[in-house]
């Protein structure tokens, strides 16, 4: 059986057979795995961009940065003002001398505080840190005092916040003219 | 029984409270007049007087409003069982160490060769084990309610907010150190020092078996790293912290007006404006210098002295290198009640505090 003629010519790689492949070349072969690579390469660049494009919405359904927050007659002397905390996260504060508007964040990890008119200063719920009218931390963990955003009076007399600019009190940037309004 | 709740409520002020404990714990597992602690009997007397103060305690109301909270129900259970655990491995371990005192091989090793089977023996166990945790399991789920809340709002923080309570530990530290520091750094290092020990410690002693006698000091580090360290301060977090963070008694109602005067003050200030009675230094380097070099010579001044005196054994024993390490986990893992102290008693806010650089110790 082992000598059977007819197992051994199957056995056998008839040399007719790679007429497929005839045309492939080293060369050939390299450079159609080099279009493969480049167009694979091209294909995964296409969706990381795509990716990364999805960071940065067409649209963003936010507050707009910047608000009208009245005149400064509506601000009672020695009050923090509530009104657009929900809204805006702002605390708007009127001492004897000046308008500011608070960030509504703590400066610990993010919680929003709350201002406790009986014991009056900012508390935060999260970590127990404790602020001032001022914005000065004095209790609790948080490291710096709450920040300020830029308040300005627009030329209809109204005041305007603008929540892209913030003010850092342990940089100095409280005595910034545009830090507070006087009032 | 007034003057037991406000007693309850003084001794359950974090200073006093964790004083007690250090002193309970040290005593407890060291001093040799107590070692009855860890006979059965007084597992009973312990586990009734816990018991019965539970039962007393939920007829008053504002003890009742935080135990039966359902979100706390399951801790005061794991209490419990920690305090059981932890009883268990010392009642093991000093009955070995009595029979390896009389030259006897450690009981494990005898148990390990007896030969039961596993079915029934084991399967069995297994099984019931498997319907009564069903049961408690659908009976919890049905009684403790856990309803989902109105829609997050970031403009309203609920008071006082709470991470999950396995989390409330971690929360405490926030309160005593940076988030930096709290929420990154001593959490990954309480993962890799647990990581590394088996590295730090090629102690062969206790293999296999309960034993406190041949390993104590091991014991002692560890069950304090986690009895008083972890579980007092999941306590503390649970039961102790009501609104705006301020800590309540247990007996105590949870007032949102309560008044607790702080003013915490950063050690530049008391070293500046305090004592030299100078401003603070415009230069952060200069202002903060004292703390940056306290902290410096906690680390480094601290291993070396106790390395030559209390410590000479460990540190012949380990070589430097080891020693250094188990020193500075140690150091890290003591600044922790070091911290607390300093803010309790001194108000310290920041021994360090780089606010320019969001840095601060």
């Amino acid at each position: 059986m082992p000598d059977d003629p007819k197992a051994s010519a199957a056995r056998s790689p008839a040399p007719a057979a790679p007429a497929a492949g005839e045309g492939v070349t080293r060369r050939g072969f390299f450079s159609w795995i080099g279009v493969a690579w480049i167009s694979f390469s091209g294909a995964m660049g296409v969706a990381s961009v795509s990716t990364l494009r999805f960071f940065f919405p067409n649209v963003l359904f936010e507050p707009p940065q910047t608000f009208n927050a009245g005149f400064p007659e509506e601000y009672i002397p020695g009050q923090v003002d509530n009104r657009f905390k929900e809204s805006f996260g702002v605390f708007m504060v009127r001492d004897d001398s000046s308008i500011y508007a608070i960030k509504a964040v703590c400066t610990h990890l993010g919680c929003t505080p709350n201002w406790l008119e009986a014991e009056f200063k900012f508390k935060c719920p999260c970590h127990g840190s404790g602020f001032y009218i001022t914005g000065i931390n004095f209790e609790g963990p948080a490291p710096r005092p709450l920040e300020r955003y830029r308040i300005v009076l627009a030329d209809d007399g109204q005041i305007v916040v603008d929540k892209t600019k913030i003010y850092r009190e342990e940089k100095g940037e409280w005595k910034d003219p545009e830090a507070f309004i006087a009032a | 029984m007034q003057w037991f709740k406000s007693a309850v409520d003084w001794l359950c002020n974090p200073p006093i409270l964790f004083t007690l404990i250090f002193i309970v714990f040290f005593l407890a597992y060291l001093w040799k007049k107590l070692t009855w602690l860890w006979t059965p009997r007084a597992c009973v007397v312990i586990f009734l007087a816990g018991g019965l103060f539970v039962a007393y305690g939920l007829t008053d109301p504002n003890f009742r409003a935080i135990v039966t909270k359902p979100d706390n129900v399951p801790i005061v259970g794991m209490l419990f069982l920690t305090g059981f655990f932890s009883w268990l491995s010392m009642y093991l371990g000093t009955r070995n160490d009595a029979r390896i005192g009389k030259n006897l091989p450690p009981e494990e090793k005898l148990e390990s060769e007896i030969k039961i089977l596993v079915w029934p023996d084991l399967v069995y166990t297994e099984f019931l084990c498997m319907i009564l945790w069903s049961v408690l399991l659908i009976i919890w789920s049905i009684y403790l309610k856990a309803p989902i809340e109105e829609p997050a709002n970031p403009a309203k923080t609920p008071n006082p907010s709470k991470a999950p309570w396995y989390f409330l530990g971690l929360q405490e530290m926030l309160v005593y150190y940076d988030p930096w520091i709290a929420g990154v750094l001593l959490p990954g290092l309480i993962i890799v020092g647990l990581m590394a020990l088996p590295y730090i410690d090629p102690n062969k002693k206790g293999n296999g078996y309960y034993t406190f006698a041949e390993r104590k000091w091991e014991i002692l580090t560890f069950q304090f790293g986690y009895l008083v360290l972890w579980v007092m301060m999941i306590i503390t977090g649970t039961f102790f912290r009501g609104p705006n963070q301020n800590f309540f008694g247990p007996f105590e109602r949870w007032d949102v007006h309560k008044v607790v005067p702080l003013s915490n003050i950063n050690l530049s200030e008391v070293f500046w404006v305090k004592m030299l009675n100078l401003g603070l230094p415009g230069n952060w380097l200069v202002r903060e210098g004292l703390g940056i070099i306290l902290v410096l010579a906690y680390f480094t001044v601290i291993p070396m002295f106790l390395g030559r005196t209390l410590f000479k054994r460990f540190f012949e024993k380990m070589g430097m290198v080891r020693f250094q390490i188990l020193m500075f986990l140690l150091l890290c893992m003591v600044s922790l009640p070091i911290k607390m102290y300093l803010r309790w008693l001194f108000n310290m806010h920041y021994v360090v505090a780089i606010p320019e650089y969001f840095f601060n110790i």
